[in-house]
């Protein structure tokens, strides 16, 4: 099995699966970066709503080409059904939530259930029409690159590409809509048009996208690797292309994996690769990973600790809490039975001082302490100019004695 | 008529009964703009029931609300943990969770073989309302024959003690529920408990989405999460009237999509019967498409003179 993998990895499993695997890995392309684009739109969930609403047009063409030529089964009519039915979909959405008072929530998930509830009422005349090829269409509801025709994956591939190309050569424009509408507006950018490209170029991502996730699937697909791009990245070109290189990492693994045994589901496990990468990221990913969270948390703690040890230190009181104690011992501030050492005493001083200077900095500019907020615990030459730090030496009230 | 009590009665109760529940629910989904909640539990019901068919080896009830449950548990919690620490807004965090969930669930049915011989994702999908077939009902004695009423299917009894679980729900929260719709920060000050009003809000949305899911499949208890409430909103701007308007029209939903399908076809003339809980999702998108069309509070409500 490991094997038949690894086959399918390096591309030598077959014509067909290479077909189909190169297919994936470009749809997964495009895909992704069409989704960021929806994503900092903030309407993620808009593709689930095209997605969905490709059901009835894809059955009603698979009537239509059935009544012509008696088996239903042509890919681009279906396509082309398909696409029809979400444009329509997509234009209910529009218009539920410009000209009612209905939230985008309420369009998307009216559109969805409506269109799909539509389609699986069509779904039943088919079945009870004596045409051939009905079981082609279970395809579509959750995928299977299983049994592609080499021309079907040729004109998938095709297209994914032509979406790639248009991508990179609209990516300015619709950035700038992401980010800036009105700016946008002001470069002589048509916003309307640039929506409808965005929204275009999703629905089209979907529709190629039907025959290897299905439909339910496909939104996965333009969400996840988005999401995952955004844990890695602040800046727009980066999350364009982080996006990209999940969403075609996530078709090449999908896919190969699936064509290892027939019961494996191409477009769950394209799914679950996002998903995994999604995961990874979520635990590993610099600044905002789980790790990179606890580990920041862990070190505000023991800056606490190790703060407020000190100044008790310094003020000659006795310390209680067994983390501070356990943490100033392990700096070698204390000796185990809880003394100061010189090294200890020489910090304490130095914190209380830095206290002081604090306090002091605090009074003179109360707007730029507060703005500073935590970030006060790290040495205040690290945050403050010197030349600052001198005027607040010069300035500091003289000492209150010690009792 | 004994057809009728045979074949229609209960599909018809079990349709309408979750369409209520569900519609009442939906109105607060729809004004704290969260309608899509409802779309991702009855998504994540599927790997849960998967799940817990494959660990008990039953398809028993309790099993699978059980599992559906502790799925839309997982999945809310991982929607607030994604949304938290990626910092993307909750729609982009859900479509994440729900579907990696349904993926895991479609795998997990395909690879144990158990898609086909007990459970596959066309069911989970449009349910399966034509099933639900009253033998006992041969005669009209039978509405009153406890032994007959025995024979009922199951499903029957559960969709109406969910039902009558969420109106005791509302019932019982409805002032936080309403405040909280309107004005989170002001219900807070009054001692309401929005957070806890909102999860417990949700949970109800689970139960009622995992109850009919079986019966009715996912894609109607969406329809009927969003359709109703949200052509209820534009025929008024009172509440208990919007509620009320939701009701009527989950009700006519479900009465005209369960009778359009049965037999629609037949006065066609075609001998074939058509999917259930589609027809009734389609009648109520139906619905909402007038009220858009002719609603008299469709649009945005002006800013108050003065």
């Amino acid at each position: 099995m490991m094997d038949a993998w690894l086959d399918a990895l390096t591309l030598s499993a077959g014509y067909n699966t290479r077909l189909v695997t190169l297919g994936a890995l470009l749809l997964g392309a495009a895909a992704g970066m069409v989704g960021s684009h929806v994503l900092l739109r903030k309407r993620a969930l808009i593709s689930d709503a095209v997605s969905h609403a490709t059901l009835p047009g894809l059955a009603a063409a698979f009537i239509l080409i059935a009544l012509v030529q008696g088996d239903g089964r042509w890919l681009p009519g279906l396509l082309l059904g398909a696409a029809a039915s979400a444009a329509l979909g997509l234009a209910a959405v529009q218009a539920m939530s410009r000209h009612t008072r209905l939230g985008e929530d309420s369009a998307i998930g009216a559109v969805l259930s409506v269109f799909f509830g539509l389609g699986v009422v069509l779904l039943t005349v088919i079945q009870a029409m004596p045409v051939a090829g009905q079981a082609g269409l279970s395809g579509y509801l959750v995928g299977a690159t299983a049994g592609m025709l080499a021309s079907e994956a040729y004109l998938l591939g095709a297209m994914a590409l032509g979406l790639l190309v248009a991508l990179v050569i609209l990516r300015r424009t619709l950035l700038l809509l992401c980010f800036d509408p009105e700016h946008a507006w002001t470069q002589g950018v048509d916003l309307r048009r640039a929506d409808a490209w965005l929204l275009g170029l999703l629905l089209a991502v979907t529709v190629v996208g039907l025959r290897v996730t299905g439909l339910i699937l496909i939104v996965a697909l333009t969400i996840i690797p988005p999401v995952t791009a955004r844990f890695w990245t602040d800046r727009p070109h980066a999350l364009l292309m982080i996006a990209a290189v999940a969403g075609a990492l996530a078709g090449y693994l999908g896919v190969t994996l699936s064509s290892v045994h027939p019961r494996l589901p191409s477009g769950a496990l394209v799914v679950l690769a996002a998903f995994a990468l999604f995961l990874a990221s979520l635990l590993i990913a610099p600044r905002r990973g789980l790790l990179a969270h606890l580990i920041d948390r862990y070190r505000f703690v023991r800056r606490v600790h190790c703060r407020q040890g000190l100044l008790a230190l310094a003020r000659g009181e006795a310390i209680f809490d067994p983390t501070t104690l356990r943490i100033l011992h392990r700096l070698g501030h204390i000796r185990r039975d809880g003394l100061a050492t010189a090294q200890g005493r020489a910090a304490a001083r130095d914190a209380r001082h830095e206290e002081r200077l604090w306090t002091h900095y605090r009074h003179a500019y109360p707007e730029e302490a507060a703005q500073l907020g935590a970030r006060r615990l790290e040495p205040i030459s690290r945050l403050l100019p010197p030349d600052l730090i001198d005027e607040l030496e010069r300035r500091l009230p003289p000492e209150a004695p010690h009792e | 008529m004994t057809e009728f009590l045979m074949l229609s009665l209960v599909p018809l109760l079990v349709a309408g009964l979750c369409s209520l529940s569900c519609a009442l629910l939906g109105n607060f989904l729809v004004l704290r703009r969260q309608a899509l909640i409802g779309d991702a539990i009855s998504h994540v019901a599927l790997p849960g029931i998967v799940a817990s068919f494959l660990l008990t080896g039953t398809l028993a009830p309790p099993a699978m609300l059980v599992g559906a449950g502790a799925a839309a548990l997982i999945t809310l919690a991982l929607i607030e943990l994604i949304r938290r620490l990626g910092r993307v807004e909750a729609s982009a965090a859900m479509g994440v969770a729900f579907t990696a969930l349904f993926a895991l669930g479609v795998l997990m049915l395909e690879w144990s073989g158990a898609s086909g011989v007990h459970l596959d994702v066309e069911h989970a999908l449009y349910g399966n309302l034509e099933s639900l077939v009253w033998f006992e009902g041969t005669r009209l004695t039978a509405l009153w024959d406890p032994q007959a009423l025995a024979g009922l299917p199951p499903q029957l009894s559960r969709v109406a003690w969910v039902a009558l679980l969420v109106s005791l729900f509302m019932m019982l929260a409805w002032r936080p529920l309403v405040l909280g719709s309107f004005d989170a920060a002001f219900a807070a000050s009054q001692g309401a408990r929005p957070g806890l009003t909102q999860l417990l809000l949700v949970v109800m949305v689970a139960v009622a989405a995992i109850a009919a899911f079986e019966a009715v499949g996912s894609i109607l208890v969406i329809a009927m999460f969003i359709c109703p409430p949200a052509a209820a909103r534009l025929m008024t701007d009172r509440l208990s009237h919007q509620l009320a308007w939701s009701q009527a029209f989950a009700l006519a939903s479900a009465v005209l999509g369960v009778v359009l399908a049965g037999h629609g076809p037949g006065w066609l003339g075609i001998d074939a019967g058509l999917s259930a809980a589609g027809m009734v999702s389609v009648v109520a998108g139906l619905i909402l498409l007038l009220a858009c069309r002719f609603g008299p509070r469709r649009h945005r409500a002006a800013p108050p003179p003065g």
